[in-house]
């Protein structure tokens, strides 16, 4: 039924107001080197980087300053030339200490980037390629900061085919992959074939919405005739980014359960990260800046920023004209954002936004609405892209049936989206409860 | 650029929400039913409205009184006992005595709502809990029909509405037949015109189809209502009805009486759609209503009663968490989602 309706997006799904036109209009800009720049040595999933660079030396923007510690981790580099002054622990997003690298940019540099050794697109074997994107520390640009190499490598016995580039950007106020799509048009090619050589996929689709016609255009004119590239556009929908949904709308096809994309034979690369592999590769440099919108009601001068990885958020804050009476911050956008308690914590590799919630628009319309009991309204799982029963999780949440929850409701399968939340009348903080609920089963099935 | 505040909120995400809430939901199922509970009053007059105000009255003062007595802070602010109140009105005769209409208030709500633990642990419809329990203790009272449209129902408070406690209720005139009665025992089958219009007897909200289907409609456009359960039930009715009519029209009437006669309105488009006690999934939304439909037609053509429709959806509503539990949304990533 409804199958016209369906073309091009998922099932379910929400529509928050999209926000992104104070920001998609504005092209991007660098952003200036703040007094001190925290480098963490793990800003990805995985292990965390092994410095080599030690308390006092100076160092070069864009040295390698940590390397990879096995396959599931990737390198850093120095986001500006100057002094490293410590290597000690900095409060992360999520609350923990992580060993980072404290360096002071110097004033007077040019802050010309040094370059390392290149990977040239033509000589270099599959292999060749993977270790590249390692060594230049790229990891998952869209926010879930996982290496990109390490996708790169299918389980034995899997092959791929299609390789999607996803453009989706459907959180709200992020406008960061807009901008990439219509100023780095050509580095996007050039990492598609990177990407393609790495992998083997002989096809690729552009997953872009609906509200960036622009971009689409764009990246159809652009695209050299010798790439088997397809631009689709899907409606705008929220999580239409998700990888999982990019697959069900474009392909049709759903990643199984517990599964990887391998196992339908795709793979998804966010569209900044092939930018960024297109740029850096054949110059051999590495990640030392990324692109990120600052806005929301709380900053004046919103916009995207080229900007050094490891920028504390409060220098960013009030480099952009912060408002005296922001309340809330989080980082990404207001979706799966984490909310940010100090300040002082840096911008990582995953960081695609920094947006600044004042006091109006948190008070009332968020934390501190009255939590009535589940009405079974099913507008939760009206919502939710995974087709789970967020009410029924809830309601075992409440009541601490972790196990229950993982073996009879596919509690694993939830990623956190938060559409079961944001739609509940009852205020009922769902993802919230389902976060915890995900932490206390992986502790149980350790133990 | 002043120093940045030190203490920042942390919430964790989504940041931002839709801005539903159950008291707006509430409020628009209540506002939803007040064409139907005008109509009511313009047809049956004065005691149509001292039954709908005594109903409505005493749903709310028992919960409040019930929250209070527990120590817990009242609930009626969440307006879902005011439809409670209100439903269990439209749905009683309109010469019911008011103490008998104030007591199966406190006991929809009493035994049907807070035993259970209040809103959303409500396995049942309270309104038909406490309608239910005047069936079984009035029955009677509970059939005793005024005509509608009666020239002194303005000026005139029927004497058996202010029949004192216990005592037995005078009536005014004599009982009228409700055309679920008339076809039951007389095998009359009313104009189907009539009926729509609500210009049968009947209980106070059940007689003008129209005008529920309008605030059903509202209720669907704005998305307070799942509309697979009354489309579910008014399918299965008129089904089943047009196959035994197609086998002996003389004894069974058509769709169009059976969707439009007695309670099946107000019963499909207000009651089935509770929410916490009907299933949460579509499919499951779909058996259900199929459920009710079925049992309806099964109670008015073969049972003791000429109505069917509030046992239909008592016993749908205990069906519901079953129903619940047989039907899950299908999960991402398994079953025939990955093939
Ligand atoms: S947070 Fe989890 S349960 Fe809620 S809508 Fe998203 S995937 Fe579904
Ligand atoms: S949206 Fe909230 S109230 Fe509605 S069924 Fe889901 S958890 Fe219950």
């Amino acid at each position: 039924m409804l199958h016209f309706a369906r073309k091009n997006t998922f099932r379910h799904g929400v529509h928050p107001p999209e926000n992104k036109d104070d920001t998609a209009h504005l092209p991007i800009r660098q952003f200036p080197f703040a007094p001190v720049l925290i480098v963490p040595l793990s800003q990805h999933l995985g292990k965390p980087a092994r410095p080599v660079v030690r308390e006092g030396q100076e160092v070069i923007r864009g040295e390698t300053i940590a390397e990879a510690d096995g396959f599931v981790s990737v390198a850093m580099h120095a986001p500006a030339s100057g002094m490293v002054r410590r290597i000690t622990l900095a409060p992360s997003i999520a609350g923990h200490m992580i060993p980072s690298v404290f360096i002071e940019p110097f004033p007077a540099s040019t802050q010309e980037v040094d370059d390392g050794e290149p990977c040239p697109l033509d000589t270099a074997t599959p292999d060749e390629i993977v270790q590249a994107i390692q060594r230049a520390g790229i990891v998952g640009l869209g926010g879930a900061a996982f290496p990109t190499h390490v996708k790169l490598k299918p389980p034995e016995g899997k092959q791929l085919d299609t390789l999607f580039i996803n453009g989706v950007e459907c959180e709200p106020y992020l406008t960061t992959d807009h901008r990439v799509m219509l100023e780095q048009t050509d580095d996007i090619f050039m990492g598609i074939r990177y990407l393609l050589k790495a992998t083997g996929t002989r096809e690729v689709i552009i997953a872009i919405e609906a509200n960036k016609p622009d971009a689409a255009d764009r990246l159809r004119q652009g695209c050299p005739g010798d790439l088997p590239v397809t631009v689709r556009v899907s409606p705008v929908k929220y999580p239409q980014g998700a990888e999982k949904m990019v697959f069900s709308a474009l392909l049709g096809r759903e990643v199984p359960s517990g599964g990887l994309p391998a196992d339908i034979n795709a793979i998804c690369c966010n569209v900044a990260t092939t930018a960024e592999i297109g740029r850096l590769l054949p110059r051999g440099r590495g990640i030392q800046e990324r692109v990120i919108t600052i806005g929301g009601p709380g900053v004046a001068k919103r916009g995207n920023y080229r900007i050094p990885i490891g920028t504390p958020v409060r220098f960013a804050l009030e480099a952009c004209g912060a408002a005296d009476n922001i309340s809330r911050v989080f980082m990404g956008g207001p979706m799966m954002g984490p909310s940010v308690s100090n300040l002082d914590i840096p911008i990582t590799k995953g960081t695609s936004g920094i947006i600044a919630f004042t006091t109006a628009e948190t008070g009332e319309a968020t934390g501190h609405r009255k939590v009535y009991p589940c009405i079974h309204c099913a507008r939760c799982v009206e919502a939710c892209p995974i087709f789970l029963n967020p009410s029924q999780l809830g309601l075992l949440a409440k009541v601490e049936e972790y196990e229950r929850m993982a073996e009879e409701y596919h509690l694993m399968d939830c990623f956190e989206c938060g559409a079961c939340s944001y739609v509940c009348p009852s205020h009922i903080p769902l993802v919230q409860y389902f976060r915890l609920a995900k932490k206390m089963v992986r502790k149980l099935s350790a133990a | 650029m002043a120093e940045l505040k030190k203490y920042l909120e942390i919430g964790s995400s989504p940041h931002i929400t839709d801005g539903a809430s159950v008291d707006v939901i509430m409020r628009n199922v209540f506002l939803a039913l007040l064409p139907v509970t005008v109509f009511a009053i313009y047809a049956f007059g004065i005691g149509a409205a001292l039954v709908l105000a005594t109903a409505t009255i005493s749903c709310i003062l028992t919960e409040h009184l019930l929250c209070k007595a527990t120590g817990a802070p009242s609930t009626v602010g969440d307006w879902s006992v005011a439809i409670t109140g209100l439903l269990y009105g439209l749905t009683l005769p309109p010469g019911l005595p008011l103490w008998m209409v104030a007591v199966g208030g406190v006991f929809g709500v009493g035994i049907g709502k807070f035993l259970f633990g209040g809103l959303g642990s409500n396995a049942f419809n309270p309104a038909l809990v406490g309608r239910a329990f005047l069936q079984a203790a009035f029955p009677q009272a509970m059939t005793h029909w005024q005509y509608p449209f009666l020239e002194n129902r303005f000026e005139q408070v029927p004497t058996s509405v202010l029949a004192m406690p216990f005592a037995e209720p005078a009536y005014d005139a004599a009982t009228a037949a409700t055309p679920l009665a008339r076809m039951k025992f007389e095998a009359l089958f009313a104009e189907t015109p009539e009926l729509m219009a609500g210009l049968t007897t009947g209980s106070v909200g059940e007689t003008c189809g129209v005008l529920i289907l309008l605030g059903g409609l509202y209720l669907v456009v704005r998305n307070f209502m799942n509309w697979r359960i009354p489309v579910s039930i008014f399918m299965a009715v008129a089904v089943m009805t047009w196959i035994f009519q197609q086998i002996d029209p003389a004894t069974y009437p058509g769709p169009l009486f059976m969707l439009f006669s007695g309670g099946l309105m107000l019963g499909a488009v207000f009651m089935a759609t509770d929410m916490v006690a009907s299933p949460i999934t579509n499919p499951g939304c779909w058996l259900y209503g199929v459920l009710i439909g079925v049992l309806v037609v099964v109670i008015r053509f073969w049972g003791g009663m000429p109505e069917g429709v509030m046992y239909a959806i008592l016993l749908a509503n205990a069906v519901s968490p079953h129903i619940d539990n047989l039907i899950q949304p299908r999960v991402y990533g398994t079953g025939r989602g990955v093939q």
